[in-house]
């Protein structure tokens, strides 16, 4: 399985870009699709520790408002996006280290009520934020060059896919690893953690930070692909879609998240243009067939797939 | 759910992509359609969707209206609908589908104003006539230029500026104000709006109390026995729909409204819920001059048909969204008439679709609009005092004053409130009259 999986990225990427390429309104939704799926990433190693969190898209939203609030004086894709990675990261840090103490429904409710903390903010600070319209990124550039028109398309695709691919291979390594593995030790016995000398508060606070980050670049993406953003990004119900992302795709291999990603978009997109006034619906009977019939998600169908194939 | 869906949506949509696109990004010659597609994005879901609704039915029912009658430039319209409840992000790529995959020819955008304000920088980069239907921020065209965005209603400014003109002229002697808004964009812009408007016609007006209760608010007991304990001469609320609706009935409960003169921008839609629990002799505006019971509209004949079409059709009275969504169907037949003239009967392509939208005057049924050279529509506003007739089961306005906007409006390059630090005392009798 793990052999393959590189194997089935790259396809998998491939397929993205040719599709990109053939269908250019396509190429919008699958850089968000990429983007969403970085952030769902996160959420994945933290489903690793057994702890889901609710608020999530507030480390997107603070990427997204930190493109929103320095690209006027330096629109450069290059300079944005760590910059947003490194906020999201050291807020990430502060929050976490007090909300590693909690595990499960105290987890997931802290991490909601932050990001509505958060939501709260942007929207009452009027003067800064300009409130639920929301503020409008300014024409940005890459290395210098300013981007514009089908061109700035393309870059953000693969601005998008090149972070994808990174953190993918960042968290297929970290998980490996001896600090990935005892995330798993949290969820089946923590004590026996303790036991062994590791600290599981320091375990949870390296995969949190390392998740806020992931959801830094997501909202930066996001916010640098539809040139505008809303407190919306940090709302619940956007912390819910990246929970159900994390679900449709199937937590068991590090690809699940962008799979169900795409999925997710892909569903959306059509359900909209199908039914415009129960667009909604499709996308619950989506989840409930997930959760009925492949409740290893998108990922553990395939994989069911594959070990089949290998078996015959 | 497994990715065989997935890829075949893929490729699916790859196809469609690849039959699509070359004939709408290319042309300049433009082949006459077979159909003409408008793509109208509206509330289908949330609270706003008391808006949203009536503005799908008011298009479907207009177009049809418009096929019957042959279609513009003899070509059958379609609309496509798309909600705008989920958010930004999501509108922004319904838009480019709509656009870069089914290739509509003309898009409606909009009711909520960061809605517009996401959407007016796509017409620019995917060089699409859009149309801003319904979306009232004075934010759009002051801030950027925006050469295929057009707005066929008033805006904030003069929607404000109206009631405010009103109120001088109706309660000059008024000292204290408190203001009652939602918490969000709308909420803010308006009140910072009137407020520069108000400090600079009447100075000297003690402003109580700025409330902003949560956004969907459905419980305003609290601030309502603040404004009992202040007793402000003036309330102003610019609040619409089901919100308003419940402050109205909380605060008539609890007789604010025998205290206090309220004003309110943005009534009419609340009214036909309200019935005859509406208290009389309030500030009432409806963002332009459809009101129902209008007293001199400019064809009578034609105003009555509309009325009763719509709502002999779908049984509720039409409010202003209804209109704003005739007036946007109205200013797209009158452009593309203009449009196909001016170039001797053959098919006009987006450029010049969008240059016969600008300085178009279309009629309606009330008076008529015209879009000035930034694309934004200049729209008579009436103004009057809630009160109750034979005619209607809700309260209408009585001893209305109509304004004629361009006196209302920040003229074109002006930000609104630069513009109203210009004004001078007096305005309330030199603008607007009485109809």
């Amino acid at each position: 399985m793990r052999r393959a999986e590189p194997w089935l990225a790259l396809a998998g990427a491939l397929a993205l870009v040719a599709v990109a390429w053939a269908a250019p309104w396509l190429r919008f939704i699958l850089t968000l699709a990429l983007a969403k799926g970085i952030a769902v990433l996160g959420i994945l190693l933290l489903l690793r520790a057994g702890q889901v969190s609710f608020g999530h898209a507030m480390y997107a939203a603070v990427g997204a408002y930190v493109v929103a609030f320095a690209a006027p004086s330096m629109g450069d894709v290059l300079v944005l996006l760590p910059m947003a990675m490194l906020t999201a990261g050291a807020i990430g840090l502060v929050i976490g280290l007090f909300i590693t103490r909690y595990r499960e429904i105290f987890f997931s409710m802290l991490n909601l009520a932050l990001s509505m903390v958060l939501y709260s903010l942007l929207e009452k600070f009027y003067a800064i934020t300009k409130g639920s319209d929301g503020i409008r990124v300014a024409p940005l550039s890459i290395a210098g060059m300013p981007m514009d028109g089908p061109m700035a398309g393309w870059v953000m695709f693969g601005t998008a896919l090149t972070v994808a691919a990174c953190f993918w291979w960042v968290a297929r390594q970290y998980l490996i690893s001896p600090m990935g593995e005892a995330l798993a030790a949290i969820k089946t016995r923590e004590t026996r953690l303790e036991f062994l000398g590791v600290s599981a508060r320091g375990v949870l606070l390296v995969a949190y930070v390392l998740s806020a980050i992931m959801a830094g670049a997501a909202g930066a993406i996001i916010a640098m692909t539809s040139r505008h953003v809303t407190p919306l990004l940090a709302y619940w119900t956007s912390s819910g879609e990246l929970v159900f992302i994390a679900i449709l795709g199937g937590a068991g291999g590090v690809l699940g998240p962008f799979l169900g990603a795409v999925t997710y978009e892909l569903i959306r997109v059509y359900a909209a243009a199908a039914f415009a006034d129960i667009w909604q619906m499709a996308l619950g009977l989506a989840l409930l067939a997930v959760i009925l019939f492949a409740p290893g998600g998108v990922w553990g169908v395939i994989a069911g797939l594959l070990r089949r194939a290998r078996a015959t | 759910m497994t990715t065989g869906i997935t890829r075949r949506a893929a490729l699916l949509a790859a196809g469609f992509g690849g039959v699509i696109l070359p004939e709408t990004l290319s042309a300049q010659t433009m082949p006459k359609p077979t159909e003409m597609k408008v793509g109208i994005t509206t509330f289908l879901s949330g609270p706003a969707s008391v808006f949203g609704v009536p503005g799908q039915r008011a298009a479907q029912w207009l177009f049809e209206e418009v096929n019957r009658e042959g279609g513009i430039g003899g070509v059958p319209v379609r609309p496509i609908f798309v909600d705008e409840g989920p958010g930004t992000e999501h509108l922004v790529g319904e838009f480019r589908r709509l656009v870069q995959s089914e290739g509509v020819h003309v898009m409606f955008a909009s009711i909520s104003s960061g809605s517009c304000l996401a959407c007016t920088p796509l017409s620019d980069e995917l060089r699409k006539t859009t149309i801003l239907w319904d979306c009232g921020t004075q934010r759009t065209f002051e801030e950027g230029n925006h050469p295929f965005a057009f707005r066929t209603q008033g805006y904030g400014t003069p929607e404000l500026m109206a009631p405010l003109l009103y109120l001088l002229k109706h309660k000059p002697d008024f000292r204290s104000i408190a203001v009652i808004n939602q918490d969000y964009a709308w909420g803010r812009d308006s009140w910072e709006l009137w407020k520069t408007a108000m400090d600079t016609l009447k100075p000297g007006v003690r402003v109580v109390a700025e409330m902003f209760p949560r956004f969907n608010s459905t419980d305003f007991s609290t601030e309502i026995t603040r404004l009992l304990a202040l007793r402000p001469d003036v309330v102003l609320s610019t609040s619409w729909g089901g919100e308003l609706t419940t402050l109205i009935r909380q605060a008539t409960e609890r007789r604010l409204f025998e205290r206090s003169l309220f004003v309110m921008p943005v009534a009419e839609p609340s009214m036909p819920a309200l019935g005859r629990a509406m208290p009389v002799g309030h500030i009432i505006g409806s963002r332009g001059d459809h009101w129902i019971n209008h007293p001199a509209p400019r064809d009578r004949a034609l105003f009555d048909r509309f009325i009763e079409g719509y709502r002999s059709r779908f049984n509720e009275y039409p409010i202003y969204p209804v209109h704003h969504m005739a007036q946007a169907v109205w200013a797209l037949r009158a452009a593309y008439a203009k449009a196909i003239e001016t170039k001797g009967g053959a098919w006009p392509n987006d450029q010049e679709v969008g240059a016969a939208f600008r300085g178009l005057t279309f009629p309606t049924p009330t008076a008529s609009i015209t879009l000035r050279s930034d694309g934004q529509g200049l729209e008579e506003q009436i103004v009057g005092l809630s009160s109750f007739g034979e005619r209607y089961p809700y309260a209408v306005p009585e001893r209305m004053m109509r304004y004629d906007p361009v006196a209302i409006s920040a003229p074109v390059g002006q930000k609104s409130v630069d513009w109203m630090k210009t004004l001078t005392p007096g305005m309330e009798n030199r603008v607007g009259t009485s109809i």
